[in-house]
């Protein structure tokens, strides 16, 4: 059977993309470095478009990528040459919202924004706040098990979805997990969280909604070194505050941001946001202790937001860095690798110390509180051999990481980017009970081939 | 069997019809063994391998049992902030986790699925498995460490763990408060929802039970706003041996969890008539059933696992949709593990 013909079959034209023009938007995520042509996308607008779409992939044979906006950093929405795209961004209704429950039901292209916006009158928020929120789909989320800011102290994606309705790449709808925090029996959505859409595509998501905390006291501390506002991170976790955020920045960064959105940061190697948060008596009780910490770690300037316009701009430059990098190189790599909290002053002077044998600039936005690094690697594409350069040099960082007892992403997936290092965190026995996971759910390898796994 | 080591664990997988693993024994309905089932006692499997506090991540063998975790973790000011039920009974990790239970304390920042960050496990071809990993956050590969939750050994035996662990607050406090009538209770820890508390428990018909945690320089003032906020509730002596006791669960003759919402309550209110508890605002009950209780729920299809008494069937509805079967297949495809 001709594949476009039975795609006609399921969409009108308008919802299904062939055109040269129209498929280049969808070439490449986020990681631009790769490119690939697919031979069609689709937009459905229904669960029941995705399911007819995935089981007549099945039964020709043909690689299919969900998609959501897009946005991933590590190539996990990258088309297979010659395959579909399903791109979910007009499945976008929240289904259900009960502030009782605390849960909302959405579609898979539901921006992850949006959430708190429709549970914002009930005093009700979602927590998984990837600085990609204002763009990056839930569903999107969900299959990278994102994160964000907040993690040290409400976890990942994962921790905050609570049901899926599946259809598996086999063609087959299930439903896992439920309405509550608590179940019985195995943690099958578990599972399916973080699988970069390789068993299957989420037509439904359950999230669980959190009570907005009463007061935020939010810091912003100026030291002379990196490794001095990591050690204010540890003196901070060592005095058992657990803040809801605590991210740094280092020169580079810090100069994007302020040329980008004028944060009004001060002149810093490396800024520390330390954000508290809860109830209003606690949270004033913690500041007391924050401010004694921070004064004993040798800070030079330190800035409390008053008010929430202030607390706002100190984010703001903070959510803007990565995008704001581009305005200091034309091209970049974003790395997320993790490491041990007391092994991060050990990685930056690494990274430095890589950055200039390779004659790359690097800059550091990090989520300090969970050794979640972030440097991106700035590099010209158009100067010959500067992107492998680029590459080698991210890839020399990844293994760090690994060296370090860490992880070779806190957030991003690994996507197609890192799928040479996967292999290298994990045995092949590991790697291999995966993959056998992976194929009785698609024997084929059709969804999302090509990624996550080192041989594709 | 008592392996003493990873490799004798692999050795016993390999060996073996079909195995039911076993530990502390503190969930006799999961791990007493039936017909034809080898039983593999996990006890002699234990130790905490890597514990660094500042990290707020340990690593241990999966036959530890909780309780020395805890002992270790309280020397440096911290906990399992999932407060794992039985572990005064002898509760190890890996029972905890693949029966999938955490205690009243999940209220405040999660249950054991929140907790957990990497497992080895032999698998059911005795091959041995690694995934997650033993830092905070880490999003590389499959997360079969989430899976291993509440899988009850279907998927393999665990031998080895890592979490994440948070502070002990510096000071707690713990208010009581006695009502009348059910829909009083709900309403009150409707209002409670929005509050950062330790815990928020029901105990039927009508008594609250709030914990809060946090600096000693707060807590006064909070008990104040709190007390405020319900219109009474006495401040209890004994507030830490109070959540130990809970956590006990000392119900019989089934001791059953039901997973449960707060709008659910007075519908399982109705059906439920022996010694129980609900925990972390309403989300789970653990409940002490007859047997002919038990069919009821069977019989009104509500989901729930039975964690003491003799019972053919503890998990209830047994899991059978298409992915749960390919996975099984895919990590036990000669069926040597059975589920519940
Ligand atoms: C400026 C910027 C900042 C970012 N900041 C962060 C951050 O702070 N934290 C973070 O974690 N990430 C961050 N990211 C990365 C990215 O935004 C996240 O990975 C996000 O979750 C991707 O969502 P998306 O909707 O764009 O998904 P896509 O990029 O479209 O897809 C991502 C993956 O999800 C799969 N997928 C999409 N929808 C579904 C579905 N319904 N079912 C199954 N699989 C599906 C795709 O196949 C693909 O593998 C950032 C990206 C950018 C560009
Ligand atoms: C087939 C099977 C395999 C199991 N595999 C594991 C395992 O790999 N690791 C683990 O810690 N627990 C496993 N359990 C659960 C475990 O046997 C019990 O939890 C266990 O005995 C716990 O000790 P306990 O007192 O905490 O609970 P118990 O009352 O002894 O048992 C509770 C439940 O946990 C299971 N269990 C206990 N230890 C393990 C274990 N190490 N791995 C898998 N299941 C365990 C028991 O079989 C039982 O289902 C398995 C259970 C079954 C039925």
């Amino acid at each position: 059977m001709d594949p476009l013909k039975a795609l006609r079959a399921i969409y009108p034209p308008s919802r299904l993309l062939t055109r040269e023009a129209e498929l280049v938007p969808y070439e490449s995520d986020a990681l631009t470095a790769y490119r690939a042509r697919p031979l069609a996308v689709v937009l459905p607008e229904t669960e029941e478009e995705v399911v007819r779409t995935v089981r007549l992939c099945r039964e020709l044979g043909l690689p299919f990528v969900a998609r959501g906006s897009g946005t991933s950093l590590s190539g996990g929405s990258l088309p297979v040459e010659g395959g579909v795209v399903i791109a979910l961004n007009r499945m976008n209704r929240i289904l259900r919202l009960d502030p009782v429950r605390r849960i909302a039901v959405v579609e898979p292209g539901v921006v992850n924004l949006e959430v708190s916006k429709a549970a914002f009158p009930y005093g009700l928020y979602y927590a998984p706040d990837p600085s990609s929120q204002p763009v990056s789909t839930i569903g999107g989320n969900l299959a990278f098990n994102s994160g964000g800011a907040h993690c040290l102290r409400y976890g990942m994606t994962a921790n905050h979805v609570l049901g899926a309705k599946v259809v598996l790449a086999t063609g087959e709808v299930v439903h896992l997990g439920g309405e509550g925090l608590e179940g019985v029996g195995p943690d099958l959505l578990g599972l399916f969280v973080g699988s970069e859409g390789l068993l299957g595509i989420a037509l439904q998501v359950t999230l669980r909604l959190l009570p907005r905390p009463e007061r935020y006291h939010t810091l912003l501390a100026a030291y002379e070194t990196l490794e001095g506002a990591g050690e204010a991170v540890s003196r901070v976790i060592g005095a058992g505050l657990l803040p809801g955020a605590m991210e740094i920045m280092d020169r580079l960064a810090i100069e994007a941001a302020e040329a980008a959105v004028g944060a009004g940061y001060p002149q810093a190697e490396a800024l520390l946001i330390v954000e508290l948060e809860g109830e209003a008596p606690e949270v004033e009780a913690e500041a007391r202790l924050l401010e004694e910490v921070i004064a004993q770690s040798g800070a030079y300037e330190v800035r409390v937001a008053r008010t929430e316009e202030e607390r706002q701009r100190i984010w703001k430059g903070r959510k803007a860095a990565f995008s704001a990098v581009g305005r200091l190189s034309p091209d970049y790599l974003v790395q997320d690798g993790v490491v041990p909290r007391s092994r991060l002053g050990e990685a930056l002077r690494e990274i430095q110390r890589l950055s200039q044998a390779y004659g790359l600039r690097v800059a550091n936005v990090f989520h300090a509180g969970d050794g979640n690094l972030h440097p991106l690697v700035l590099y010209d594409g158009k100067k010959p051999g500067e992107l492998e350069r680029a590459e080698a040099l991210a890839g020399e960082i990844l293994r760090l990481c690994i060296r370090l007892g860490g992880s070779v992403t806190g957030e991003h997936g690994v996507g197609m980017e890192k799928r040479a290092y996967l292999a290298e965190m994990f045995s092949p026995q590991d790697l291999e009970a995966m993959e056998r996971v992976r194929l009785e759910v698609d024997p084929g390898r059709l969804a999302n081939r090509g990624k996550v796994f080192p041989g594709g | 069997m008592r392996p003493r080591s990873v490799e004798e664990v692999q050795e016993a997988v390999r060996q073996a019809g079909r195995l039911r693993v076993q530990a502390g024994g503190t969930k006799p309905a999961l791990s007493a063994p039936r017909e034809g089932e080898e039983v593999l006692d996990l006890s002699g499997l234990r130790g905490v391998l890597e514990y660094a506090p500042e990290e707020f991540v340990f690593t241990a063998l999966a036959g530890t049992p909780v309780a020395e975790v805890e002992a270790l973790l309280r020397a440096h000011g911290q906990h399992l902030p999932f407060h794992p039920p039985l572990a005064h009974e002898g509760a190890t990790l890996g029972g905890t986790v693949a029966a999938g239970l955490s205690g009243p304390l999940r209220h405040r920042f999660g249950g054991v699925r929140d907790f957990i960050l990497g497992v080895r496990f032999v698998d059911g071809e005795g091959r041995l498995v690694r995934a997650g990993g033993k830092v905070v956050k880490n999003a590389a590969g499959f997360g079969f460490h989430r899976l291993m939750v509440g899988s009850l050994g279907a998927f393999g035996v665990m031998v080895e763990l890592s979490f994440k662990v948070f502070p002990y607050p510096r000071s707690t406090a713990t208010l009581r408060l006695a009502l009348g009538r059910l829909e009083e209770a709900l309403e009150r820890m409707e209002r409670l929802l929005a509050l950062d508390l330790m815990a928020l428990d029901l105990e039927p018909p009508a008594t609250l039970w709030v914990r809060l945690g946090g600096l000693p320089e707060s807590l006064p003032l909070r008990v104040e706003r709190l007390q405020a906020l319900l219109g009474g509730g006495e401040v209890v002596e004994e507030d830490e041996a109070y959540w130990e006791e809970a956590r006990r669960l000392a119900y019989g003759p089934l001791l059953v969890k039901i997973p449960a919402k707060l709008p659910e309550i007075p519908r399982l209110e109705a059906l439920l008539a022996g010694p129980r508890r609900y925990i972390a605002g309403g989300e789970a009950v653990y409940a002490g059933l007859e047997p002919e209780e038990r069919e009821r729920l069977k019989a009104l299809g509500v989901p729930h696992l039975v964690l003491k008494g003799e019972v053919p069937d503890p998990l209830f509805p047994p899991p059978q949709d298409p992915f749960f079967l390919k996975v099984k297949r895919a990590l036990d495809p000669r069926g040597r593990f059975p589920l519940s």
